[in-house]
C-alpha cells in the first residue's frame, strides 16, 4: 500500500512508539501508575507527563501553558466553549471540529470568506461586537497557509479572543503568531492517537468542559495517559528537530507529483502552502471510481471525517468550485516516510487510471 | 524499578487508582498502533481500520453483555460529562458519593444522601429527570442498590447514569440507561473508556465521530486494548474477596477500623482507619516502605481536603482524615496482604 493521506492521520514514528514502551507495562514495573497519585510510581509517571509538558510546549512561544486533552477536537471545544464567548467569527473553511463548536457556541456565527486560493482576506471586515475569531493554521484539505499573524493582530485590536486551529501545522511551521488558544492533535505529526493539546496564552481564563478530578490544573479532568503524553512529546520533539528536513522532503515530493499529474488542476495556492498536501482536480473525473480502481493507494477526496457524508468539500465550494469541480478533485498527503519512488508510482497509476475514464 | 532489600521491593495496592496494563491489552495496544490508518478515511487502509474498530466494539459490548450502544471516549470523565451534557433529560439528581467527575457537573441538581453503611435510599431516588448514581464508590468500595434505584427512577419517569469506573470490567453491569466506564481501571490502557447508552435516543448528537456523539479521530489501539482487557476475565475475582477479607480481618485485630465493613463492597477496595495518625503520615511511612495506597481518590489525593464520601457517611472530619484507601489488583497475593499488615501493625505502634 502507498500511503498519500498524511492529512488524515501519519504514521506513528518509531521514536514515539519507543517512548510510549516504558509506561505500557504489567505489574513487573511501575510504568502503569496513576500519573495523579502521590506514591512513588506516581510521581514518577507524572514525571514524565511533565517532561512530554515540555516537549510539546517547546512547539509554542513562551508565554502560554499546554493542557492535555484526548486530541484537537476537544481541544477546540474547550477554546471555543470555554471561553463562554457568544459573538464568533470565522473562516469559511475550517475544519468541522470549529465550525460546529462555532455554531453551537453562537447560531448567527460570522463566516470569513476566502478568495480563490483559498486564503481568508485578513483585512476581511470583522463583525463590530465579535469576541472570538478562529482561524486555522494550513487547511487540511487544500494545504492553503492562512494570514493568522495579521488577522490575529486586527481581531485582539477588535477585543476578540483568537483561537487557531494549528492541527495541521503543528511541527510543520513555527506556532502560528498571535493566536490566544492554539489546538494540535498528536497523531497528525507521526504521534499517538487518542491525545492532542491546547496551547493557553497567559492571562486567558477558560472554564473547564470536563469536570472531575481536576487535572490539568482543573481545566481538563481525567486521568492523564504517561504512555501517550510521553509518546506525543517525543514526536512533538522528533517533529522540531526534522522540521527543514521534512519541509524540504515534501516540497520534493510535491514537484515531482505536480510534474507528474500535468493534466489535473490544483487547488489552492500555488505560494502560500505546505507542500506535504496536493489538491486536484480535473474536469470530469469520477473520484469514486478512481479511488476504487486504485485501491493499492491511500488517498482521500476531502477530509476524513467528511468522507461518506457525499456532501461536497464545503472548502471547495469556499474557494469556488461548482459542485461538480469539487466532486472531480482528489487529495494528496505526503510525509517524513513517504518515498520517491513511492509518488513517482502512485502517480503513474493515477494518471493513467484517470487518462482511462 | 529494581530494588535491593526486600523491605523496600515495591508493592502497589493502589488498584483503584489505576491497575496494570495486562499483557493482552499490551499486545492488542501493539497490535492497534501498526494499523495507524485513521478509521474515517474511505482508502483500504481506513477501512481496515473501521472494521477493527467495530469488531471491537462489538468485543466489548460481548465482554459486558450489554446489548445496547457504545460511544467510545477517553475515559470515565468524559464519558461522564457527555452523559449528562447530552442526555435528553436534565440532570435531577445525584448520590453524594459520586466521584467528582459527576459532582461538578451537578450544579444545582439534588444530593442523594447516604446512610452510615454508605449507601443511598432507593425510596428517594425517584425522579422524572437524569439520576446519576455509581456502582461501586471509588474510596470505600461500597456498593449502591442499583436494582432497586434503578426501579424507583423508572417509576418516576426519569433515567439512571450509573458511573461503573469501578466495577466495569469485575461486575455485572447494572441495568442502567447510561453507563460510564474506563478501562484503565481494569487492565486496559490509560486514555479509553465508554459510555454506553441504552438508546441513541437518550442522547442529542453533537455532531463528528461515534455516530455524531463524539467528535475526534478514533483511537484504534486503546479501542483494541480495551476488548482485549474485558476478554481476559475476571476469574481472579473470588481471591480478592478472600484477600480483602484477610486484610479487613487483620485491620480489625491490629485495632483499626474498616469503613463499611457491613456494607456490600467491590471486593477490590477497602478503606481502613489507623486512630491516632493521619491519612497524610500514613501514606509517607507507607511509600518510604515502597507500598503505594492511597488517600481517597488519586486526583483529590493532592488537595487534602476532607473526603466528601467519609463525610456523607457521617464519620467525623478528624476520624475521616486517618482513613486510607487499599485497593487490590489481579496479581495481588496473600504474602502482599500480610506484608501491609505488618507494615500497617507497624505504624500502629509507633508513637
Amino acid at each position: 500500500m502507498i500511503y498519500l493521506d498524511y492529512q488524515a492521520t501519519t504514521p506513528l514514528a518509531p521514536e514515539a512508539r519507543e517512548a510510549m514502551l516504558p509506561w505500557l507495562v504489567g505489574p513487573e514495573a511501575m510504568g502503569f501508575a496513576n500519573p495523579h497519585s502521590p506514591h512513588r510510581p506516581g510521581r514518577m509517571a507524572a514525571a514524565a507527563i511533565e517532561i512530554a509538558r515540555e516537549q510539546v510546549a517547546a512547539l509554542f512561544p513562551p508565554g502560554g501553558r499546554v493542557v492535555f486533552t484526548s486530541g484537537a477536537t476537544e481541544a477546540l471545544n474547550l477554546a471555543i466553549l470555554g471561553s463562554g464567548r457568544r459573538h464568533l467569527a470565522v473562516s469559511a473553511i475550517e475544519h468541522a471540529a470549529v465550525l460546529e463548536t462555532a455554531r453551537f457556541a453562537d447560531p448567527d456565527v460570522a463566516v470569513l470568506p476566502v478568495d480563490a486560493t483559498g486564503l481568508v482576506n485578513p483585512e476581511a471586515e470583522l463583525p463590530s461586537e465579535v469576541e472570538l475569531v478562529a482561524v486555522m493554521q494550513i487547511n487540511n484539505e487544500i494545504g492553503t497557509i492562512q494570514p493568522v499573524e495579521r488577522l490575529a493582530q486586527r481581531a485582539r485590536a477588535a477585543g476578540a479572543l483568537v483561537v487557531c486551529d494549528a492541527v495541521q501545522g503543528a511541527g510543520k511551521l513555527a506556532a502560528p503568531a498571535g493566536a490566544d488558544l492554539v489546538a494540535i492533535s498528536a497523531h497528525k505529526l507521526h504521534g499517538p492517537k487518542g491525545i492532542g493539546a491546547l496551547w493557553i496564552r497567559d492571562g486567558v481564563e477558560l472554564s473547564p468542559q470536563v469536570h472531575g478530578g481536576g487535572q490539568e490544573g482543573g481545566l481538563r479532568s481525567g486521568t492523564l495517559s504517561p504512555a501517550l503524553c510521553a509518546g506525543f512529546g517525543a514526536a512533538a520533539q522528533l517533529a522540531a528537530a526534522r522540521c527543514e528536513a521534512d519541509a524540504a522532503h515534501v516540497a520534493a515530493l510535491w514537484e515531482a507529483a505536480r510534474a507528474a499529474l500535468p493534466g489535473f488542476v490544483l487547488n489552492g495556492s500555488e505560494t502560500e502552502r505546505w507542500h506535504g498536501n496536493l489538491n486536484l482536480r480535473r474536469e470530469g473525473l469520477d473520484v469514486a471510481r478512481l479511488m476504487s480502481g486504485l485501491r493499492n493507494i491511500a488517498f482521500s477526496a476531502g477530509s476524513a471525517c467528511a468522507s461518506g457524508s457525499g456532501k461536497p468539500s464545503h472548502v471547495l465550494r469556499a474557494i469556488g468550485l461548482s459542485d461538480k469541480e469539487a466532486r472531480s478533485s482528489i487529495r494528496l498527503g505526503f510525509g517524513r516516510y513517504t518515498g520517491m519512488s513511492e509518488v513517482a508510482e502512485a502517480c503513474a497509476q493515477i494518471a493513467a487510471a484517470a487518462d482511462a475514464q | 524499578m529494581s530494588m535491593n532489600s526486600p523491605r523496600s521491593t515495591p508493592l502497589y495496592l493502589d488498584h483503584a487508582a489505576t491497575t496494570p496494563l495486562l499483557a493482552e491489552a499490551r499486545a492488542a495496544l501493539l497490535d492497534g498502533f501498526a494499523h495507524w490508518a485513521n478509521p474515517s478515511s474511505p482508502h483500504a487502509a481506513g477501512r481496515t481500520a473501521r472494521a477493527l474498530l467495530e469488531e471491537a466494539r462489538g468485543r466489548i459490548k460481548a465482554a459486558l453483555e450489554w446489548d445496547g450502544e457504545v460511544i467510545l471516549t477517553s475515559g470515565a470523565s468524559e464519558a461522564l460529562a457527555l452523559a449528562i451534557g447530552a442526555c435528553v433529560q436534565p440532570l435531577a439528581a445525584v448520590s453524594a458519593v459520586e466521584h467528582e467527575a459527576v459532582l461538578r457537573h451537578a450544579g444545582a441538581a439534588r444530593r442523594l444522601g447516604v446512610d452510615r453503611s454508605g449507601q443511598v435510599n432507593p425510596g428517594e431516588c425517584g425522579f422524572a429527570g437524569l439520576v446519576a448514581v455509581q456502582q461501586a464508590n471509588n474510596e470505600t468500595g461500597v456498593l449502591q442498590p442499583l436494582y432497586a434505584v434503578a426501579e424507583a427512577v423508572r417509576e418516576a419517569g426519569g433515567l439512571l447514569l450509573a458511573d461503573c469506573a469501578q466495577g466495569a470490567g469485575k461486575l455485572t453491569l447494572p441495568d442502567a440507561d447510561l453507563i460510564a466506564l474506563s478501562a484503565h481501571k481494569f487492565g486496559g490502557p490509560i486514555g479509553v473508556g465508554a459510555l454506553l447508552v441504552r438508546d441513541w435516543a437518550l442522547l442529542r448528537p453533537t455532531g463528528g465521530q461515534e455516530r455524531g456523539y463524539r467528535g475526534g479521530t478514533e483511537n484504534l489501539p486503546g479501542a483494541l486494548a480495551m476488548a482485549a482487557a474485558l476478554e481476559a476475565g475476571q476469574g481472579w475475582l473470588d481471591e480478592a474477596v478472600a484477600l480483602r477479607s484477610r486484610l479487613d480481618a487483620g485491620i480489625t485485630a491490629a485495632g483499626g477500623e474498616v469503613i463499611a465493613g457491613d456494607t456490600a463492597r467491590v471486593p477490590t477496595i477497602g478503606a481502613y482507619r489507623m486512630p491516632g495518625r493521619s491519612a497524610r503520615a500514613q501514606l509517607i511511612g507507607f511509600d518510604a516502605q515502597g507500598i503505594a495506597v492511597s488517600a481517597g481518590s488519586a486526583c483529590s489525593s493532592g488537595s487534602l481536603k476532607p473526603s466528601h464520601v467519609l463525610g456523607a457517611m457521617d464519620i467525623a472530619a478528624e476520624a475521616a482524615g486517618e482513613v486510607i484507601r487499599v485497593s487490590l489488583g489481579r496479581e495481588t497475593t496473600a504474602a502482599d496482604i500480610d506484608r501491609f499488615l505488618a507494615a500497617w501493625t507497624g505504624m500502629k505502634a509507633r508513637p
